[in-house]
């Protein structure tokens, strides 16, 4: 129980913060905690809310695999092979901290509107994280594995199926946990310009009506689901560093 | 080292040439990306006439505004966490979560709040990047290792000198990380900003120039923000490595 009883007393804080601030601008500015509540129980009713729900997940979970995929696909590919690795690093770094929205007209004029584009731009943001962790964990793996692979004379592919990937797998969860919601923004991000569905577009039609309720509620649902799965990797992860 | 590097700018410069030839031979369109030689020139030709002078004045005056807020917030912050154990204990899962929340979506409130202008700008490229020195600030502070503490108790120092000549140089590798990551994350958080909701700046003047089909303005703008973060990102590195060498003897 006391586990949960200091973080809930930071939950209320910021909760009381949150009224403080919608007192203090008025209702039009920023609706209070409560009012936002109801709206989103009131907009989880809708048929309209899950169309657009379901549209952003379908962008995310495809995102997700693809990032998921190749960033391990490349990530061992660059772990395993050592000046490959040292050469990719810092252009990956350097990519990594690039404001990667101003290369959305890009994507745009390569993919088109629609579903690939969102998806080629959730990638974008979540593959070098993934890619970066599954690299440096095989990079500081305990020589000793793939020294044994050698004595079994393991062919490459199953010292990676084997060794390569179980050792380095808590690391595969990190990396994901940091994936995951840079994912979600760049779906979310290539929704607001370039779409005519999705939560990311719900936010863009709220913004530009001045429809503060909506985009408060839209914006706690996102922050509730963000948090729940990234809370949910945690706990994978920990589980996984303790084994 | 040295043939790492070598072969590191192989790589680039024959992607750039590789891209430069598929845009000669017509294999990519000019409609949808522009050759690299064009994009420079054409930057050269826009920096020398100043059409965007005034933009990206104003995009360098909210990145190093919201830089150094969010380095010197999130020390102060950082420093605050750290002396009261149970607070940190409370956060620690909302700071580990944070990232997961996509801070651009309470931009309008910045706005609402703070009015339109730099202000809400910085301000979301401070919640962008605060949270990564406060990380930083906490784990330099607690990597400080007992021994020096100790010694500046032998030696009687008083609090604030042992606080400025043990403290802050041992944990100075680690914040100097964060303050790598914060102005990358004040980078992010201005352009992107800029590009969504704003009406200047470096991130608008490319949204301005994708809706009129200015391929021209817009990819050569695009180089310039690549150019600027791989140099910034270059000369921090530098800096860092060379700190954590020194860590490490």
């Amino acid at each position: 129980m006391k586990n949960y009883f200091d973080p809930l007393i930071v939950a209320i804080v910021i909760v009381a913060c949150w009224q403080v601030l919608h007192l203090t601008v008025g209702d039009g500015s920023l609706s209070s905690p409560w009012s936002t509540l109801t709206e989103l129980v009131h907009m989880l009713g809708t048929q309209a809310f899950w169309s657009n729900a379901t549209e952003t997940a379908k962008a995310l979970g495809l995102a997700l695999v693809i990032a998921l995929a190749g960033g391990i696909l490349l990530g061992v590919l660059l772990g395993v092979n050592r000046v490959s690795g040292v050469v990719a690093e810092p252009i990956l770094l350097n990519l990594y901290s690039l404001p990667k929205v101003t290369l959305y007209p890009l994507v745009l004029l390569v993919f088109g509107l629609g579903l690939s584009a969102k998806v080629a731009f959730g990638v974008m943001h979540g593959l070098i994280p993934i890619l970066m962790f599954t690299m440096n964990a095989i990079r500081q793996m305990r020589p000793v594995y793939l020294r044994a692979s050698l004595t079994m004379r393991l062919p490459l592919h199953r010292t990676i199926l084997h060794v390569v990937l179980p050792a380095v797998f808590p690391e595969i969860v990190s990396g994901l946990r940091l994936g995951f919601s840079l994912t979600l923004l760049g779906v979310l991000i290539g929704e607001m310009f370039a779409s005519q569905r999705g939560l990311g577009y719900l936010l863009t039609s709220a913004m530009n009506l001045g429809d503060i309720r909506t985009i408060m509620a839209v914006a706690l649902f996102l922050t509730l689901f963000a948090l729940l799965c990234n809370g949910l990797l945690l706990m994978a992860n920990r589980r996984l560093n303790h084994r | 080292m040295k043939t790492e590097s070598i072969l590191r700018a192989a790589v680039v410069i024959g992607f750039i040439v590789l891209i430069e030839l598929l845009c000669r031979l017509g294999v990519i369109p000019t409609s949808v990306l522009l050759a690299p030689s064009t994009m420079v020139t054409h930057g050269a030709d826009l920096l020398r006439a100043g059409k965007f002078n005034h933009d990206i004045g104003i995009s360098l005056l909210e990145i190093v505004a919201a830089s150094i807020v969010s380095v010197l917030l999130g020390f102060v912050i950082g420093l605050v966490i750290h002396a009261l154990p149970r607070m940190r204990r409370a956060l620690e899962p909302l700071l580990s979560s944070y990232y997961a929340v996509p801070t651009f979506i309470f931009y309008p409130v910045f706005i609402v709040v703070l009015g339109v202008g730099p202000l809400p700008i910085i301000a979301i490229a401070v919640l962008l990047a605060v949270v990564t020195m406060i990380t930083a600030t906490l784990d330099g502070l607690d990597r400080i290792p007992r021994a020096l503490h100790k010694s500046g108790l032998v030696m009687r120092l008083p609090v604030w000198r042992s606080a400025f000549f043990i403290k802050l140089p041992a944990a100075l590798p680690y914040l100097f990380t964060g303050m790598k990551l914060a102005v990358a994350y004040s980078f992010i958080g201005v352009i992107a900003s800029e590009f969504i909701l704003s009406g200047s700046g470096v991130g608008y003047a490319i949204g301005y120039a994708y809706n009129n089909f200015q391929n021209d303005d817009m990819y050569s703008l695009m180089l310039l923000i690549l150019i600027a973060v791989t140099a910034v990102n270059m000369v921090l590195n530098r800096i860092d490595h060379r700190f954590q060498s020194r860590r490490q003897r």
